[in-house]
């Protein structure tokens, strides 16, 4: 113990270790930056050394592979294998070819050149009939669909080649080309994770990457919807182009009214969101653990009924229990009526800002962060609990024989041993707080208002909830995918940093 | 004579250290019972105002002065978005998203967690921190895109007639991104140990096998966490749904969509607050009651995560 106390006087402090982490951080990334480019470098080359060694090496079968899918397979009499390539390369190419179109706009090749985002305005025939606008939304997305099935197709592609090839080794060396039992056995066994991991790598291709693809080009396009309701005629609605990168250029240079609003309050809202993210994490953490060392202490009864009541709080839907809170505590809900009734305020008191422009602010933020601790607490009561039962109890026991006070234990030993364990807990529920919607919203919906225009983050807007009036309220979706990278960056730095130094941590010193 | 006046102080300090804990106990305890409570008192009280029409939230008295199920009545028969009896649908719908939700994803975040833990293979490293980076990327900027997603292959934005559309859509974004919060269960596989995986190989069992006969019987407590996760989500999730199913008509809504609209949509109205916490209390028991039964395995689960991240 003592030694742990020493090693700790000697640690740096945490700007230290962080600037030092940080310094660390951006030289690693450098390495890593200039090593992944050379590794994709030469993995390029071993890539080409090898398709042109396949192709000069295998038989007709892998040669003709190279042009019919599936050819390499019905040489080597693998012919289920060899049906499935040939049906996939012509689905593809149909696809590709036929361009299928979905609400008037075409996947395939026509998608790809969609990809400019020229589309036709529309207007009117010579008979006066109205032709539609092309809609630059599903350019877009189609675009980056036909992009992915592509890569998806190239895949297979290289696949199917590999797999001939090896049937042709496997003749070489007088062994039989596998049959199509003996593939499907391989993927239930040593290619077991091909098949476990497939549906989910699908999944998020099409639910995370391609959306967040979508939303980043958002942010180098003219969409947004006050400009596009603008447009001379009211079929030109859905068109938007790209215009590279005026929107951060406006951003920072705050020109347009637009632009100058949201340049005035970006750090304003960075800064709380991160004020926000730093309170609502350790004030839960700290209060869980105080909590969980409150409902574990030795020779209480009723442990059991407490928990569950605490229990009881994670148990129930955030938005029911956030929506209870904002309405007890509104300007005329019930807690301003009972402090009226006694006589100790005149009039109600805005504590979440939803009343009026001159609500207070500092009240509101303060607000926030406590109804977040009663959402908050309960959670890490429970999690911290079984991590303190197995703090060793001689530590505790070595400790009381020097004379320490149970408030020095607390310090020197409880936390140290609990904020070791969950470090990663810490830097995830960290992320998750710069991210928190659901409580600022459904709280404050931002409030108390800025006055200053449409655009104006609130005082207790996080840039989430910002993003969220930006872009569904208001239809500014390039100004709101900015910040939204803008976040992605900020986020993104930190937690890297965090991840990297709580590994070093670590190392450096294990407990005990 | 001292020894016994300093064992009396020991005694007398540890019976007032005890008295305190219970006090902060019990207080605490009210602090988070009485908004609750409150919700659940607001369900059951039926006043009235000089029109005859109930009040919405009732200020004076914590306590209602009478109490009836006339909100349940009112929630379950009623109108509201013009649609009658609209309520069940949310319920009914929130129930299908959830079940089908809680298959899909538990078979999702199994199969992966068991890859990134017990299988050994190239792309591991890779794919790990590839979903930690995607993690990374505000939810809210991805969600606005799949809404399009779904809504150019018309499984959003639709109208009463093709509600069912809707709420596929809404299982499709739900599950899908499942795979990638593999981090707890794979926690929780680490800690089985690998000779059992190793002793069934050398048996000749395949990888699926082993996985299938071996590890999942061993895995009820994660097995029961994942799938009551994925299940209680679709009732607690508010933004997602809203985005997605949002611009929809009200049929397709799930209960949390429908029930912030009662006190924050387009036609709300305050004296809708005790149906919209005769609402919560239909929500609400359910899923509490689904926590407490099995609390065990939560409690394993958020211990284990407290660890992984």
């Amino acid at each position: 113990m003592d030694n742990s106390i020493n090693a700790s006087e000697k640690k740096p402090n945490i700007f230290q270790r962080f600037g030092r982490g940080f310094v660390q951080f951006w030289k690693d990334f450098g390495h890593g930056f200039v090593n992944f480019f050379k590794k994709l470098g030469s993995g390029f080359k071993n890539f080409f050394v090898n398709f042109g060694k396949r192709f000069a090496d295998g038989s007709i079968g892998t040669k003709l592979s190279h042009f019919i899918m599936g050819a390499g397979s019905f040489y080597h009499k693998q012919y289920i294998k060899g049906a499935i390539f040939l049906i996939l390369q012509v689905l593809f190419i149909l696809f590709m070819v036929m361009c299928p179109t979905v609400n008037g706009t075409p996947y395939g090749w026509k998608a790809l050149g969609n990809l400019a985002l020229k589309g036709n305005p529309g207007g009117y025939d010579d008979m006066g009939r109205l032709i539609e606008a092309d809609d630059s939304t599903l350019f877009l997305l189609f675009g980056l669909v036909t992009i992915a099935i592509i890569i998806l197709f190239i895949i297979v592609y290289l696949v199917n080649i590999a797999s001939s090839y090896k049937a042709d080794q496997d003749e070489k060396s007088g062994k039989k080309p596998t049959s199509f039992k003996e593939d499907w056995g391989n993927l239930l066994d040593s290619r077991f994770h091909i098949l476990m991991l497939t549906p989910t790598c699908i999944a998020a291709l099409v639910f995370t990457v391609i959306p967040t693809i979508f939303m980043i080009s958002m942010a180098f396009s003219t969409y947004n919807i006050v400009d596009m309701n603008d447009a001379t005629e009211p079929y030109m609605k859905n068109l938007f182009h790209w215009n590279g990168l005026t929107n951060f250029i406006d951003l920072f240079k705050g020109k347009t009214t637009l632009g100058h609003e949201i340049g005035a309050r970006f750090f304003p809202v960075l800064g709380w969101t991160f004020i926000w993210a730093f309170f609502a994490t350790t004030t839960c953490y700290f209060g869980g653990i105080l909590l969980a060392l409150l409902i574990n202490k030795k020779g209480l009864q009723f442990k059991k009924v407490f928990r569950t009541i605490f229990i009881l709080t994670i148990a129930i839907p955030q938005f029911i229990s956030l929506l209870a809170m904002r309405n007890l505590l509104n300007g005329n809900g019930p807690v301003n009526q009972i402090l009226m009734n006694f006589g100790w305020i005149s009039k109600p008191i805005g504590f979440l800002g939803n009343n009026t422009v001159g609500d207070n602010p500092y009240l509101a933020k303060v607000m926030v962060i406590i109804i977040n601790m009663w959402l908050g607490v309960p959670y890490t009561m429970l999690m911290t609990s079984g991590i303190l039962m197995n703090i060793p109890t001689d530590l505790y026991e070595a400790a009381r024989v020097d004379g320490t006070s149970p408030i020095k234990m607390l310090f020197k030993i409880t936390f140290p041993y609990v904020f070791f364990v969950t470090m990663p807990y810490l830097i995830s529920s960290f992320v998750g707080n710069i991210n928190s919607f659901n409580t600022i919203f459904l709280l404050t919906g931002g409030g108390p208002s800025v006055v200053g225009g449409t655009y104006v983050a609130g005082e207790t807007d996080l840039l989430v909830t910002w993003l969220y009036k930006l872009t569904i309220d208001n239809g500014e979706y390039n100004t709101g995918a900015v910040v939204g990278i803008l976040t992605f960056i900020i986020t993104a730095t930190i937690t890297l940093i965090a991840y990297r130094n709580s590994k070093s941590y670590k190392e450096e010193d294990t407990f005990q | 004579m001292k020894q016994k006046k300093v064992l009396l102080t020991i005694r007398s300090r540890a019976i007032l250290s005890r008295t305190l804990s219970y006090l902060g106990l019990v207080t605490l305890s009210l602090i988070w019972i009485i908004p609750i409570f409150w919700i659940v008192l607001s369900a059951f009280r039926t006043e009235v105002n000089s029109d005859g029409q109930l009040i919405g939230i009732v200020v004076s008295n914590y306590f209602p002065k009478k109490f009836g199920v006339q909100n349940f009545i009112n929630l379950f028969q009623g109108q509201f978005y013009g649609v009658k009896g609209v309520f069940p649908r949310w319920i009914l719908n929130t129930l299908i998203v959830a079940v089908v939700d809680c298959l899909i994803s538990t078979f999702l975040v199994l199969s992966v967690a068991y890859c990134m833990s017990k299988l050994k293979f190239k792309m591991r490293k890779p794919f790990m921190n590839l979903t930690m980076i995607l993690g990374l990327f505000p939810g809210f900027m991805s969600m606005i895109a799949i809404y399009f997603l779904l809504k150019s292959i018309g499984l959003a934005g639709n109208s009463a007639d093709n509600a069912w559309l809707n709420i596929v859509g809404l299982i499709l974004a739900y599950s899908a991104g499942a795979g990638m919060g593999f981090q707890v269960a794979k926690g929780f596989f680490d800690v089985l140990p690998s000779s059992l995986v190793e002793s069934a190989k050398l048996d000749g069992c395949s990888n699926f096998k082993i996985f299938w006969k071996i590890i999942l019987p061993l895995s009820k407590p994660i097995i029961i966490y994942t799938a009551l996760m994925s299940f209680t989500g679709p009732w607690m999730d508010f933004i997602f749904a809203k985005v997605i199913i949002g611009t929809g008509a009200p049929e397709c809504w799930t209960v949390s969509v429908g029930l912030y609209s009662l006190l924050f949509g387009a036609q709300s109205d305050v004296n809708f607050f005790t149906q919209f916490a005769a609402g919560c209390v239909c929500v609400g028991i359910p899923i509490v009651g689904l926590f407490m039964f099995l609390q065990k395995y939560y409690v394993e689960g958020v211990t284990a995560g407290a660890v992984k991240g």
